[in-house]
């Protein structure tokens, strides 16, 4: 890792909370993490800006794992290309007419630019599975509904703020929903369970209706 | 101890019979947290005491009221929150394990302080695991479902010698409670007398407290600029602020990432006593130096970034 970037916050007595530039640098680091796994380590979250270390205090301490983390080799090797996941889509979504509106642009043209976009998987949260896609359209860049849905079927396209993601289960939600997928992105019988981890490329093809 | 069909029968779970043990830690870059037994002092001594792996699933459950019929001959230990026991015709006591016989009735009181008990059976719970764990995720809503009036449990083979501690002096549990708390990540992000106020005053625990954090009433706690991060991921103790100033105190079930910033985080060893706090009960939290924790010293490596405002939406 470039350590001249490396920002270490405390959190609590068994984790340290690492401020990175970008995803690109977070992305980076927990690369690293994985192919170095330093003494200790318990779980590692990565999100926009930041990744969540924990510790085992037993094994490690704040202060040897963030040497740990300085002696990490600086670049990743080149062969190393994410993984590029496809996901059939059908923009049948209820909101494609008020994004549409929302953003000035006619309702097949918000189709044409989010089927048109590389996505990244940045992190995850919410809900397991549930991924935060960066690279939208700025144009389609919207904040959340004011009122959220009480129930958003399982497979729905949305977007929200600058990303896109899909729900992996039903549930609430207040992202504007798109379209759908028959993709199964969420599976316990599967190793690892979630298509979608943090490094990962997507891209939606339109599937016809 | 495993096979030969189910051991026990559940015939009253209370309010909220739980199967947990240690979690899945390790997932959380699948949006998958840890998990796990909230109170986890209590649930380490139930397994010590009938002598079972350290990570043997047993049941938590909350409020008492829990009542189970045992098919064989097990031995059990009760720890956690403490209440009247009864055997069959029998007493029986908590924190000291005691045998239940082939088709006894176990049958647990209402504690008078306290939130949640644990059951270990010698041998442990023998449900599937998920993704590696015997543990109920309720945010995530992954691993075996609370517990309902017939459910039949097998055991797993999980016992590791013969038990050997007759009972073991615990201190009682309940609030009110001090709790020490680590500052940061970010109490930067605060007004100045915010950290004041938070080791300043009490809070009391709200009735919508749960697995996922206790929801705490009292002197909000105000951010600087409005208290919005880029979500970031967030650990069991943590007190995170929403914009309301009051804070959560995150427990076993919390979120991988949030959005909203963390003032403090509560020392390792105080969070089992945080686990037994029931609403109304009163906390207050003690700021308790980094050093002593073992933390990182507080500011940069080498050069800081700057902060940032932006906050990608809840789903």
């Amino acid at each position: 890792m470039r350590t001249s970037e490396l920002h270490v916050l405390p959190c609590g007595d068994h984790a340290i909370l690492v401020e990175l530039d970008d995803l690109e640098d977070v992305l980076a680091l927990n690369a690293a993490l994985r192919d170095h796994e330093p003494p200790g380590l318990v779980d590692v979250v990565p999100a926009a800006e930041t990744l969540l270390i924990t510790f085992d205090p037993g094994v490690t301490s704040a202060r040897r794992l963030t040497d740990d983390l300085a002696r990490l080799p600086g670049e990743r090797p080149a062969t190393d290309e994410p993984p590029l996941v496809e996901i059939p889509a059908r923009y049948d979504g209820p909101d494609v007419d008020a994004v549409a509106d929302a953003a000035g642009l006619s309702a097949a043209e918000v189709v044409r630019r989010h089927a048109g976009g590389t996505y990244t998987v940045a992190f995850t949260g919410f809900a397991p599975g549930f991924a935060y896609l960066t690279g939208l359209d700025p144009r389609l860049v919207l904040p959340r509904r004011e009122t959220p849905r009480t129930r958003v079927p399982a497979g729905s396209v949305a977007i929200a703020d600058r990303y896109t993601g899909v729900y992996p289960r039903s549930g609430p939600g207040g992202w504007h929903l798109l379209g759908h997928t028959d993709a199964v992105l969420w599976d316990l019988d599967r190793t690892p369970p979630a298509a979608l981890l943090p490094g990962t490329r997507v891209r939606f093809t339109e599937a016809p209706a | 101890m495993s096979g030969a069909g189910p051991a026990l029968e559940i015939v009253e779970p209370g309010l909220l019979a739980l199967v947990e043990d240690l979690g899945r830690p390790g997932l959380g870059a699948l949006g998958v947290g840890r998990s796990g037994a909230a109170d986890e002092d209590s649930f380490r001594l139930a397994n010590r005491l009938v002598a079972n792996a350290e990570r043997a699933a047993a049941i938590e459950f909350v409020l008492g009221g829990l009542a189970v019929r045992f098919r064989r001959t097990a031995t059990v230990a009760l720890t956690g929150a403490t209440a009247d026991v009864r055997a069959g015709d029998r007493a029986a006591a908590f924190n000291a394990p005691f045998a239940v016989r082939a088709g006894e009735l176990l049958r647990v009181g209402r504690p008078a302080s306290g939130l949640r008990s644990y059951l270990a059976v010698r041998g442990g719970l023998g449900v599937a695991p998920v993704l590696g764990s015997r543990s109920w995720d309720s945010l995530a809503r992954i691993g075996p479902p609370p517990l309902r009036s017939g459910d039949l449990l097998p055991l797993a083979g999980d016992d590791d010698g013969e038990p050997s501690v007759d009972v073991a002096p615990v201190p009682p549990r309940g609030g009110p409670a001090t709790l020490r708390v680590l500052p940061g990540p970010r109490a930067d992000r605060f007004t100045p007398w915010a950290l004041e106020t938070l080791f300043g005053t009490a809070y009391e625990v709200t009735a919508d407290s749960d697995r996922v954090g206790l929801r705490l009433a009292g002197a909000p706690l105000r951010t600087r600029d409005g208290g919005q991060l880029p979500p970031e991921g967030m650990v069991t103790g943590a007190l995170q602020v929403p914009p309301n100033g009051r804070p959560v105190l995150f427990l076993a079930d919390h979120p991988v990432t949030g959005g909203y910033p963390v003032i403090g985080v509560v020392a390792s060893a105080d969070l089992s006593r945080a686990a037994q706090l029931r609403p109304g009960d009163t906390v207050r939290f003690r700021r308790t130096s980094p050093a002593a924790a073992g933390a990182p010293p507080p500011g940069p490596v080498a050069a800081g970034s700057a902060a940032r405002s932006r906050r990608p939406p809840r789903g």
